[in-house]
């Protein structure tokens, strides 16, 4: 016992170190950016294996704009914060959205896309009729917030009893917790692709994702179709963007520039359009 | 260290504890019948018994839990075929695709632990057994089995114990078992060491208690290594 608990604090001592042998300044000359490779469009990994998407098409943009070389390796989504701070790699690009609870860890750039958030079922479904379809509902405040929780309310009668899918840590799993854990039974995801899987296979009645991801996968499987109303900020995040160590200042303002730039100059919404089909660069 | 929230993240995870021990108790329960029929097969001589118990054993050991969990869950689910069938009631729910997954992983590995300790046994007490004329049967029941299952134990034991931790493993397709809460604790606060070295902590518990649970059956099935009874009192 006594051997045990010597173990186990030499194993934490070890973590303590790998933790704080990371914290050096670095000259940027070479950044390490995760991202997710299973969530298309934004970034997905193709039949040869290599990473391509939005995301990537971006960052090797951002980077010539910083002036840095970039390392892009694919990574678990549910452990990218923590491998952010604990000095795995440099910088989140992912699809991850600004959300409040995420900036309590984590620092983020100016948004380089948002879309709301919706459901899909299958073409059968019931809830393939889910009312106010193609509407958006703001959850950033005030009245938009207020009509937005009374479509949440008014969607729960007819969600009650049903097997909702998310993809794990994601905006979209606090959405459904927050407004509808009471209603459904909740299945958590490591991968949209999964979710998706499991909703052909008849396992869930709907899933919660991006409308930007959904899209996708509703025009490559006929038999997904988005349904009832989208929802976007608030809880659902102020848009996607490069997710940052606090401790790295000066590459948060590098890579807000490159954003900022690639926004004005139009790379921003051409690179969209070849990816989503449409703009997805944040307004306002 | 903020130990407030280390007990609040340790309650929160005792809430996957029963769903583990269930996972656990239930294969590992399901998959022991299983494997002495298995292990039987082995042993009886016939090609035809013998050799599908060994691709059994081949194939459920050579692969991946993990592996053999995703083809199990998302692999039949791709099948019309299967989605129509009477199983699917069952095969649509994570909970038994995870317990089908661990029973038939565990059963390969059992099969080979009770093998070994059948053949452990003198084969002098089974013709001594002989001799008696005691029959076939008989003879499995009270000589070959509880010493061969008392010879397996130790090595049983460790199966037991891998089982409560590949029980993790369950928490890749929906399940919120320990592990299962524990990855959707840190997406929510972010502390992965924290929320992990909880976890951690309650497998240790978990499998301490099974360990002493099977040293004390290995006692209590050594009766030459118990303390010799006591002399009686000398009469006056």
């Amino acid at each position: 016992m006594k051997r045990l608990m010597t173990c186990a604090a030499g194993l934490l001592a070890a973590v303590v170190l790998a933790g704080s042998a990371t914290a050096q300044t670095k000259d940027w000359s070479t950044i390490r950016i995760a991202t997710e490779g299973a969530y298309k469009p934004w970034n997905f990994t193709d039949a040869s294996g290599k990473l391509v998407g939005y995301e990537l098409d971006l960052a090797a943009d951002l980077c010539a704009r910083i002036k840095a070389k970039c390392e892009i390796s694919a990574q678990a989504f549910d452990g990218m914060i923590p491998g952010l701070n604990a000095g795995k790699f440099d910088a989140i690009m992912a699809g991850m959205n600004i959300s409040p609870k995420r900036l309590e860890a984590i620092n983020f750039s100016l948004p380089y896309g948002r879309t709301p958030s919706t459901w899909a079922t299958t073409k059968d479904s019931a809830l393939a009729k889910l009312p106010d379809a193609d509407k958006v509902y703001s959850l950033v405040g005030g009245a938009d917030l207020a009509a937005a929780e009374k479509a949440a309310a008014d969607l729960k009668p007819l969600l009650k009893g049903k097997i909702i899918g998310v993809q794990t840590s994601t905006i979209q799993a606090n959405f459904i917790e927050q407004y509808f854990k009471d209603v459904v039974e909740i299945r958590q995801y490591k991968t949209t692709e999964q979710h998706d899987l499991d909703l052909l296979a008849g396992r869930l009645d709907a899933v919660f994702a991006s409308m930007s991801y959904l899209k996708g996968v509703t025009e490559e499987n006929k038999e997904i179709v988005m349904a009832g109303p989208r929802f976007t900020g608030g809880i659902l995040g102020a848009g996607v963007a490069v997710g940052l160590r606090k401790t790295d200042p000066e590459l948060k303002e590098k890579f807000d520039a490159a954003v900022a730039a690639a926004i004005a100059d139009g790379t921003v919404a051409k690179l969209s359009v070849k990816w989503f089909g449409f703009d997805i660069t944040p307004k306002g | 260290m903020d130990l407030v929230f280390l007990a609040d993240t340790f309650v929160t995870l005792l809430g996957g504890v029963p769903l583990l021990l269930q996972l656990t108790a239930i294969s590992v329960s399901v998959g022991a019948v299983l494997a002495v029929l298995l292990a039987l097969m082995r042993l009886s001589g016939n090609p035809l018994l013998d050799y599908p118990a060994r691709g059994y054993v081949f194939v459920f050991r050579g692969t991946p839990l993990l592996v053999q969990i995703f083809l199990i869950y998302y692999g039949l689910g791709q099948f019309p075929e299967i989605r129509q069938s009477v199983a699917w009631p069952f095969l649509r729910q994570p909970y038994w695709c995870a317990m089908l997954a661990l029973t038939l992983n565990t059963t390969a590995y059992a099969t080979e632990i009770i093998r070994g300790g059948i053949l452990s046994v003198p084969f002098g007490q089974i013709e001594a057994a002989r001799a008696c004329g005691m029959s076939r049967l008989l003879i499995f029941r009270r000589i070959i089995l509880p010493q061969g299952l008392r010879t397996a134990l130790p090595a049983y034991g460790n199966e037991i114990i891998l089982m409560t931790r590949a029980t993790a493993l369950a928490s890749v397709i929906t399940l919120m078992e320990v592990t299962g809460i524990a990855s959707k604790l840190v997406s929510e606060t972010f502390r992965a060491i924290e929320v992990f070295a909880c976890a951690g902590a309650i497998y240790l518990i978990i499998n301490f208690l099974i360990s002493r649970a099977i040293a004390l059956a290995e006692r209590r099935l050594s009766p030459q290594l118990a303390a010799p009874p006591a002399a009686p009192e000398p009469a006056r």
